[in-house]
């Protein structure tokens, strides 16, 4: 996924002379995960710096460029320490558009290394996508392999609206063969990964791979599931949605980030609104525990497991 | 007393004294014609303001925050920029805004209720939207003034802020930012001394101008009620920032005649002592006489400018009473370039009823 989401970044800053790529790290060394490595030599230091290590700034500076007609590609370098950035994001890059009546574009990607699963040290495996799935004017997108993380970086370059873009480390090393195309499903539309009529599994990141394990663990007990990868958090693909409720009449929900109004709070309702006469069995989640994030010994303890995943599906199924 | 009241400090740029002689070279490189646009500005802003009090007394502007005292701050540095360079405001830079032509009934849509910050089409006005959080536009300022030099553009951006906002950490962010990258940037800080009702000393422990030598910018502190110096220095600021010489901190000693806003009572926080001893330095005032004794301007054009001031704030007025609410469809039209599909049901429900 590091080398997709690089040539993402490569053919932007080819494509666009506007794209800009800065952050913490992001210049020789090519950031923490080299998800930037080789292009600030390829396009130059105007193109592709350093910041201070200072988030406020970097998404502040972001509001400022695209009023000058840039269009920003911002890293924060790690989702823990991604916060110091949230007052820029959530008081200006989501509103500005609004408050100067579309006569302003805010065309900016903040991309964040998220979650966890990396045995990574505090702050190195936090959750954020809530914080911003909750604020309007921004949209937010998690891939679950390289190829659509290339196709949703570039997508999300190419928006006119502000997109946080929140890679999921421990898939950063996950290989999947296939040529790099934007061509696919946009921002804002769901993934179907697996198909199966007993019950959907709606997930995003790096939990669509543990969802597919478990799928095939129990398709071994003849439960065929159904696994929806989100890819887009906001908007969110209610048609989508609604047609696997339909279709399969029972949904659990799975994601690393704590219960409590997490994604599958806000999934379980929709499907509520758009899709109650066809469920045959409650929405169940599966999610991290609310408590905060582990260390490297327990986070398997805390992350859904197979086992969690599989243990839900049958609850589900047996209703 | 506030602890910027007098500083007799060797570093203060002052042209002309409080009683309107001139201390230092008041030949800033401006034409008659544009010294007493200097003092039309001030004067049309001083009506403004006091007519945007009695709307809001009226009922017909939401809370609003005075400038009266920081015209010479506000129009001095507006005046000294180029029609391409950028004014980063916060909320209480009104009189910057009417020297950059901002249009002024698009501007009291904010202070109306109509709409947020920026209604006026801040592109071609040079002017970002009014911006609430402390501090943090001049983060935005940084950024601008560094997407203008990868173009290569020779123009500035003007942040303004208060001695409050240089506590937050976006200032010093933004300062840090703005030296390490070399941008076109000017950081004015008016300080007027209050921060609603937390005094200077409460704020800040240090002078805010030599903050400046740890960023590594120059630091310029000058009498914010001295309109000739501050254009002065905000024209040798912005000179500098054109010619590649990177960003400068500008503290501008002023002070806030009114309340924070008027939500609030200043006579609650500070004495009427230290409020007439600012009167006593009241930039207008000052200007006027110094206009008056270089011959510059004479008391007829002073009463053009009142009568011109009189029946401008009476079409300003005109205007905010004609700004009702927006139709229902403006709360979804410019959330996004393009609407989710989801935010359509939400939309429909709030231009056609519940059942829509």
């Amino acid at each position: 996924m590091v080398a997709a989401l690089n040539a993402a970044l490569r053919d932007a800053l080819t494509n666009d002379p506007r794209t800009l790529v800065f952050g913490e790290d992001v210049g020789e060394l090519g950031g923490v995960y080299r998800v930037t490595e080789g292009l600030q030599r390829a396009f130059g230091t105007e193109r592709v710096f350093n910041t201070p290590i200072a988030e406020a700034g970097i998404a502040g500076i972001c509001v400022g460029l695209s009023l000058a007609g840039w269009r920003p590609v911002a890293e924060m370098q790690f989702d823990g320490f991604s916060y110091p950035a949230l007052d820029q994001i959530v008081s200006h890059i989501a509103k500005y558009r609004n408050r100067t009546r579309g006569r302003t574009s805010m065309p900016i990607v903040i991309r964040i290394p998220s979650f966890g699963g990396i045995r990574g040290k505090e702050h190195h495996g936090e959750s954020p996508e809530t914080y911003y799935a909750h604020t309007a004017g921004l949209k937010v997108v998690v891939p679950s392999g390289a190829l659509d993380a290339y196709r949703l970086l570039a997508l999300a370059i190419a928006d006119p609206d502000p997109v946080i873009f929140l890679e999921p480390k421990s898939r950063y090393w996950a290989k999947e063969q296939g040529e790099l195309a934007v061509d696919g499903p946009p921002i804002g539309r769901a993934w179907i990964r697996r198909e199966g009529d007993a019950c959907t599994l709606v997930t995003y990141g790096a939990m669509v791979a543990r969802c597919l394990e478990a799928a095939e663990v129990l398709a071994r007990e003849r439960i065929s599931c159904r696994v929806l990868d989100l890819r887009s958090l906001v908007p969110l693909d209610l048609h989508t949605l609604a047609e696997s409720v339909r279709k399969t009449g029972r949904v659990v929900v799975v994601h690393e980030a704590p219960r409590t109004l997490g994604m599958g709070a806000e999934i379980a309702a929709r499907i509520m609104e758009e899709a109650f006469d066809y469920l045959e069995a409650p929405v169940l989640r599966v999610t991290g525990y609310d408590v905060p994030y582990p260390p490297a010994a327990l986070e398997q303890r805390y992350l859904p497991s197979i086992e969690r995943i599989s243990a839900a599906v049958r609850r589900v199924v047996s209703h | 007393m506030a602890m910027h009241e007098d500083p007799h400090d060797a570093a203060l740029v002052r042209l002309v004294a409080p009683d309107g002689t001139a201390v230092g070279d008041t030949d800033v490189g401006l034409k008659p014609d544009e010294l007493r646009d200097l003092l039309r500005l001030m004067i049309l802003s001083r009506r403004l303001d006091r007519e945007c009090m009695a709307l809001q007394r009226q009922g017909e502007l939401t809370v609003y925050p005075p400038f009266e005292g920081q015209e010479a701050a506000q129009v001095g540095s507006a005046f000294a920029l180029e029609p391409d360079d950028f004014v980063f405001p916060s909320f209480r830079e009104l009189a910057a805004a009417v020297a950059r032509g901002v249009d002024v009934v698009e501007y009291l849509q904010y202070h109306r209720g109509v709409w947020h910050g920026g209604p006026f089409d801040p592109i071609a006005s040079r002017f970002a939207p009014i911006c609430v959080p402390v501090a943090t536009q001049i983060v935005h300022a940084v950024g601008w003034a560094m997407g203008a030099r990868l173009d290569g553009l020779p123009v500035c951006a003007l942040a303004y802020f208060g001695d409050g906002a240089t506590s937050e950490g976006d200032f010093h962010e933004a300062a840090n930012m703005a030296a390490v990258f070399g941008a076109p940037a000017i950081l004015l800080c008016q300080n007027n001394g209050w921060a609603i009702s937390v005094p200077l000393r409460e704020q800040t422990a240090g002078p805010i101008h030599a903050r400046a030598e740890g960023y590594g910018m120059p630091g310029v502190l000058v009498d914010g009620n001295d309109v000739l110096a501050v254009y002065s220095v905000t024209r040798a600021a912005a000179e500098r920032a054109r010619a590649g010489g990177g960003p400068t901190l500008i503290e501008a000693l002023t002070y806030r005649m009114g309340p924070h806003s008027t939500a609030d009572d200043a006579t609650k926080y500070r004495s009427a002592d230290e409020v007439r001893l600012w009167r006593e330095r009241d930039p207008i005032d000052r200007y006027l006489k110094h206009l008056l004794a270089s011959g510059i301007a004479d008391e007829s054009f002073v009463a053009d400018c009142e009568d011109e001031a009189k029946e401008w704030v009476a079409d300003v007025r005109a205007g905010i009473a004609s700004l009702g609410p927006p139709p229902a469809e403006e709360l979804f039209a410019f959330a996004y370039a393009e609407p989710p599909e989801s935010l359509e049901r939400d939309r429909r429900s709030a231009t056609d009823g519940p059942d829509g």
